[in-house]
């Protein structure tokens, strides 16, 4: 627990889309957002306009592009997705480089693939401009339920912790010889599993315990 | 697997938005009564156990993984009400730090993976552990079963918000057809990994299954002579 609980997504700065307060953030990603799915497909002067907008705000966050490039990845699975629909989907066909592909399905993948990157490049940038007890406090402006969010906090709190305690029984499993993508190990992978929820579980009974003899009654001191 | 912003057009998201708000507002009175006031370290640590078991991926087809949704093994560990509330917390840790699934879909992504996969989860599991003889050895199967059914639940399900709302024109029978064979292979994997994971815990501590305890509550004391040597 001496590390930093800085969320791997954080980077570091001082400027003034860091220094936004963290409600403001979310209310304005998730007006953005909004309006991007409501954009009819085929709106592509729209779907520019909300680009070079967001592309501003990352310009004023100062987090290097090459930052959130490398971890757009997220989007890869739906990509693939979008690529597939102009050939299953319905309508009349067109051909484009000897493939016959439909018309209105092109249309809808493209307007696919502007909402998914968007929305991830909108929800990177709040992450990475957004430290996790903010991001909570922000949570908790905005009237999230008191115990969702002491939940939340508890979750981020620990990611790293019980994370890092499966990497280590991954590590110890591999070190005699299994093979945890193997079918074959599942049985040893599945108790392995079921040990790190023993042990996840007893952590929560301690840290409750703790917190009780510190004088929790329920809610978290703010 | 995480449903993306735009894939669904705006009033079906919302409208999922307010069916999640509604399932997680029950599961936070609910779960009151499964963890009492343990319920906030609890269920952030079970909550960050699904979050480590979903990093596991196992290979399906054609140099694809899945890996465990962790629906139908929350609600037999630590009971339905509980296991809404990790999973959406889960989900909106991934939505809001992970940029996984879109900030509009989360009420989809909730609504797919808490409510409809936990709720269907817990449902044939409760109904297998009633057919299936009343013995901790029950548990296992039971809970795979349930971890077989979740994952073609959330998926018929996404499909029915699909043609309400789907952002591409493809025809709903082919999108049914593909997302519940693909599921029910991922629903193997789900199922092997959830009956091991629920035998191995009920092997070391039955105590911890909440699905275990009603058959734990009617083991009888057993005493047995062993002779010495």
């Amino acid at each position: 627990m001496g590390a930093g609980h800085k969320h791997r997504l954080h980077y570091h700065g001082h400027s003034p889309v860091h220094r936004t307060p963290a409600h403001v953030k979310l209310l304005a990603l998730v007006a953005f957002m909004l309006v991007v799915v409501a954009t009819p497909a085929g709106w592509w002067t729209f779907h520019g306009v909300q680009a070079v907008l967001l592309l501003g705000v990352v310009a004023a966050s100062r987090v290097p592009p090459l930052y959130l490039a490398k971890r757009m990845v997220v989007e890869v699975p739906f990509v693939v997705f979008a690529l597939l629909v102009p050939f299953v989907a319905t309508g009349p066909r067109t051909d484009v480089l000897g493939l016959s592909l439909s018309e209105p399905g092109l249309v809808a993948a493209g307007a696919l693939l502007a909402k998914g990157t968007l929305g991830v490049l909108a929800s990177l940038t709040l992450a990475a401009t957004t430290e996790a007890p903010d991001l909570l406090r922000g949570l908790q402006r905005l009237r999230m339920p008191d115990l969702l969010v002491q939940i939340m906090g508890f979750m981020i709190r620990y990611l790293d912790v019980v994370t890092g305690e499966l990497g280590r029984m991954t590590t110890a499993m591999r070190a005699r010889g299994c093979e945890p993508r193997s079918p074959r190990h599942w049985p040893v992978l599945a108790r392995a599993m079921g040990s790190l929820f023993i042990r996840s579980y007893e952590r929560g009974e301690r840290v409750h315990l703790a917190m009780l003899s510190r004088g929790y009654d329920g809610s978290l001191p703010s | 697997m995480h449903v993306p912003d735009g894939f669904l057009d705006a009033p079906t998201s919302l409208a999922t938005g307010v069916v999640a708000m509604a399932g997680v507002g029950l599961a936070l009175r609910g779960a009151r009564r499964e963890l009492d006031d343990r319920t906030a370290p609890m269920a952030g640590l079970v909550a960050t156990f699904v979050f480590a078991g979903q990093m596991m991926n196992f290979p399906v087809a054609a140099g694809t993984s899945g890996h465990l949704l962790g629906g139908a093994l929350a609600a037999v560990l630590v009971g339905p009400w509980s296991a809404v509330l990790c999973l959406s917390v889960v989900l909106l840790v991934q939505a809001l730090f992970m940029a996984d699934g879109g900030i509009t879909a989360l009420g989809t992504n909730v609504t797919l993976m808490a409510l409809v996969a936990v709720v269907v989860g817990w449902v044939v599991f409760a109904g297998a552990r009633r057919v299936l003889p009343r013995r901790t050895s029950s548990i296992a199967p039971a809970a795979a079963l349930a971890g077989f059914a979740s994952v073609p639940a959330a998926a018929a399900v996404f499909t029915l918000l699909f043609t309400v709302g789907g952002q591409a024109p493809v025809d709903p029978g082919t999108v049914l057809v593909a997302m519940l064979s693909w599921h029910a292979v991922i629903g193997v994997g789900e199922a092997v990994i959830t009956g091991l994971v629920v035998g191995s815990v009920v092997a070391v501590r039955p105590d911890l299954v909440y699905g275990a305890r009603p058959v734990l509550a009617e083991r009888e004391l057993e005493i047995r002579e062993v002779v010495a040597r």
